[in-house]
């Protein structure tokens, strides 16, 4: 008797698994985009909501919050989300780890996301003028060694993927260097081909774009990137430097696990559609999901933690 | 000529003319929603256009820009709201001849400039391109920091009553362009500890509440909707053939603006929302009678509605030459092309030529739309404004601007700080400090501010820093500019208490004769 209870309730639990499983999702999914239109996180969510919503049998509904660097969504969306699954938001490193850290009441903490996956990975690239003196990232250095501070490298933003990239940089290489923060990948490109900069950390889609007009010295990624075969890596040149923007989306903390891999599981196959029109445009095709997504978010905070430091050294004084 | 027909025959597909007519309308609606910007509507369209041939989803691309960037003008001169940031100027004079029953000769007439500067626009594009973008390049950050001074004196022309209090509302809008994580340096400035003020103020939600809200405190409180109504003559023929003759009287005006606005175009991160106003200044200080600017002249009408539409395809020419996005539309449309694998670039103009001219072309039809789609769509909207009475208008206006600044960011605090910036605006105007300059302070702080430090910064190794905003030739040719607009209004009063002075001791000496 007892045993054909507990069979009973079991199977009961199982089915009911199984009912949430086969129920969700029932109606449509927000996307929140914390950037403006017409960036990267934009158009690729632009790009995967077709793909998810026929995967997910739902509509799927992008919109935007931009502003503060992603904080205003953020903080939002950790605050007011429901974690049932009908609310996803678009998440970055390494800003969701830069932010909380490096600037007081920004609303949101690092962890208190559910990362469904980081689908792509922007590696930063050291950029200049085809007809700069810099021919390779030695030549850059020693003029960096020989006067300190009067190399500008102009990147997107304050904290950001290419600020803590520079950052990191000056430590590796014991050089000075001068960052002038710009608000966006848009303005960096008259800034270096009217030469009014000597150099930028910037995503390596940029140098895909702009082609011969620009060089790149190195790239921040672990191999050479497929779009630009020819630009070297850091590591080759004997820095460890691995770093960039990684996309991906997020749910609030608490929501199901059947939910997060469900959403996971379409996030992959909309990934795997959209690479081959990514990959030539200079993108890094990721497949993180799960685990190895707190991995990397836990991985990245370590690459830079020094830097940061340093920054709240110097904030403290 | 090979490469002509091709184009040609692209344009002649009844379903890309379909597009184009559909984009028109579709941005002309969008555009005089007050909110509702030419970005968003972009955004919205790009899944669409990515099942769409290249040519096909770039041409509903452009025809929604341009109708927006026009359909910005009705809710300027029917409501005194700028639809978007374009049109400020625009409800400067439009909204007077509106108040003056004469709203469908003010429609007629921003119609017409709008199809002017669309057509100027695809002119400069299609043959001035490469000299433009090695002009665009010239403007470093010490460039910005001065166009953005040289924009402030705008101010003083603005502000009818008193300069001094133009430059209040100038400086209040600069303080509030401070508001949230700093462009540069990263941290929280005037937060008060709430994150979403961390996104700062938008301009957009400023331009509603400081120009919506306190027309409709003043609607409210008179009791009665400010538009008179126009007895609608019943062969209004008229007046779209009157209005062309009166756009066209006055080349010299229109060819100015066009240049401004293209000008304005190629310098990234300016724009429409700059160009008018500009323009606008231009054609008050060239005019005979600037006194009669504010109270309904059709030159200043047509020098804004004009500039703005130049800008459409004018900020082009560093997206397609250089893969600069001038302007935030442009960076849905740089999107596009990337995701078809188009490079901008000198292979734009020669490996896929036949795309590029023909998706450059359709702009120039898309104006061309604009007249008839203008002309029909502007009527029924003034119908329906004139014909509803205050008391639903009012809070049907109401509803409208709180959705649409909703949607701007999906923020309810945009709403809140919508409302308390009409209520401050509406006591401010009662003080005669006047809403242009609040919003002019707010578009150029941030300009202004950005090149500022940039520059600093880039001379962190020199011994004076500043130099930097003085060194390059252009920076020197703007500040000359700046000098000339500041004390223009001086300068020409002194002149002529000047000629008058030999002139009187001549008469004077005649009389001893």
């Amino acid at each position: 008797m007892k045993r054909a209870i507990i069979l009973v309730i079991s199977t009961m639990f199982i089915l009911s698994a199984g009912i949430v499983f086969a129920e969700y999702p029932e109606k449509p999914i927000t996307y929140t985009i914390p950037f403006n239109p017409g960036g990267e996180s934009d158009i690729t969510a632009r790009f995967q909501e077709p793909i998810l919503e026929e995967i997910l049998g739902v509509g799927v509904t992008v919109n935007h919050k931009p502003g503060g660097g992603g904080a205003v969504a953020w903080s939002e969306f950790q605050r007011t989300a429901k974690p049932d699954g009908y609310q996803v938001i678009g998440v970055n490193i390494p800003h969701i780890i830069g932010g909380p850290l490096l600037r007081k009441n920004s609303g949101y903490e690092t962890d208190g996301f559910a990362v469904v996956m980081w689908f792509h990975f922007t590696p930063n690239a050291l950029i200049v003028r085809a007809d700069s003196p810099f021919k390779t990232l030695k030549d850059f250095i020693d003029y960096a060694k020989a006067n300190p501070k009067v190399i500008t490298v102009g990147g997107s933003g304050t904290f950001s993927a290419n600020h803590l990239e520079l950052l990191r940089l000056e430590r590796e290489a014991g050089i000075e260097l001068t960052y002038i923060p710009h608000t966006g990948t848009g303005p960096l490109v008259p800034a270096i081909l009217g030469g009014h900069l000597s150099a930028l950390m910037n995503y390596s889609m940029l140098p895909v774009q702009q082609g011969d007009k620009v060089r790149v010295l190195a790239v921040a990624s672990e191999e050479r990137v497929p779009a630009l075969p020819d630009a070297p890596t850091f590591k080759e040149q004997g820095y460890d430097i691995v770093g960039g923007a990684f996309r991906g989306v997020a749910a609030p903390k608490g929501t199901p696990k059947a939910v997060i891999d469900k959403l996971a599981e379409a996030f992959t196959a909309a990934n795997k559609k959209i690479a081959e029109r990514q990959l030539p445009m200079g993108f890094v095709m990721t497949y993180a999901t799960g685990a190895d997504g707190d991995a990397l978010v836990e991985q990245m905070g370590k690459a830079y933690s020094d830097v940061i430091n340093d920054i709240l050294e110097e904030q403290n004084k | 000529m090979e490469l002509f027909w091709k184009v040609a025959t692209d344009l002649m597909d009844p379903f890309v003319f379909l597009l184009i007519l559909g984009g028109v309308t579709a941005g002309l609606f969008v555009g005089a929603m007050p909110g509702l910007t030419a970005a968003m509507a972009l955004a919205v369209l790009l899944p669409f256009t990515f099942k769409l041939p290249p040519l096909q989803g770039l041409v509903a691309l452009g025809a929604v820009y341009m109708g927006a960037i026009y359909g910005g003008s009705f809710a300027a001169i029917l409501v005194n709201t700028p639809g978007t940031p374009s049109s400020i100027a625009t409800a400067f004079e439009g909204y007077p001849m509106a108040k003056d029953g004469r709203a469908v000769e003010a429609i007629s007439i921003a119609t017409i400039s709008s199809a002017v500067g669309g057509l100027a626009g695809v002119f400069f594009l299609l043959l001035l391109s490469p000299p433009l973008a090695r002009l665009s390049i010239k403007f470093g950050s010490a460039e910005y920091f001065w166009v953005a001074m040289l924009g402030l004196t705008l101010i003083a022309s603005l502000s009818p009553g008193s300069t001094l209090k133009g430059f209040l509302g100038g400086s209040f809008g600069m303080m509030l362009a401070s508001v949230g994580v700093a462009p540069i340096g990263g941290e929280n400035r005037f937060t008060f500890g709430m994150p979403v003020l961390q996104g700062g103020v938008e301009m957009i939600v400023a331009l509603i509440g400081f120009f919506v809200i306190p027309e409709l405190f003043n609607m409210a409180a008179q009791g009665r909707a400010a538009l008179a109504e126009v007895t609608m003559d019943s062969k209004e023929r008229g007046t779209f053939f009157n209005a062309v003759r009166t756009v066209f009287s006055m080349p010299v005006n229109l060819v100015r603006s066009c240049i401004i606005g293209e000008i304005v175009a190629i310098i990234p991160g300016a724009g429409g929302s700059i160009a008018n106003l500009v323009a606008y200044n231009e054609a008050k200080r060239a005019s005979k009678h600037p006194e009669l600017f504010g109270k309904g002249t059709v030159e200043g009408l047509v020098a804004s509605e004009s500039s703005n539409n130049v800008t459409v395809a004018g900020s082009m020419v560093p997206l397609l030459t250089l893969g600069i996005p001038g302007a935030p539309p442009d960076a849905v449309i740089l999107g596009v092309m990337l995701m078809h694998g188009l490079r901008p670039g000198l292979d734009l103009f020669t490996v896929s030529g036949d795309l590029t001219y023909a998706f450059i072309l359709s702009m120039g039809v898309a104006a061309v739309l604009m007249v008839p789609v203008g002309m029909l769509g502007g009527r029924l909207i003034y119908k329906v404004i004139v014909k509803t009475p205050h008391y639903f208008l009012v809070p049907s206006i109401a509803l409208v601007t709180i959705l649409g600044t909703y949607a701007l960011r999906n923020s309810f605090s945009d709403v809140v700080i919508m409302l308390l910036l009409g209520t401050i605006g509406f006591i401010l105007r009662e003080l005669e400090v006047e809403s242009p300059a609040i919003v002019l302070g707010l578009i150029l702080g941030g300009i202004a501010e950005v090149g500022f430090v940039q520059s600093i910064l880039r001379g962190t190794s020199l011994e004076h820093p500043w130099v930097m905003l003085f060194q390059n030739r252009l920076s020197q040719i703007i500040i000359v500019l700046m000098v000339l607009s500041f004390s223009s209004p001086y300068l020409s009063a002194g002149f002529r208490k000047f000629k008058k002075g030999p002139a009187e001791l001549l008469e004077d000496e005649e009389d001893v004769e």
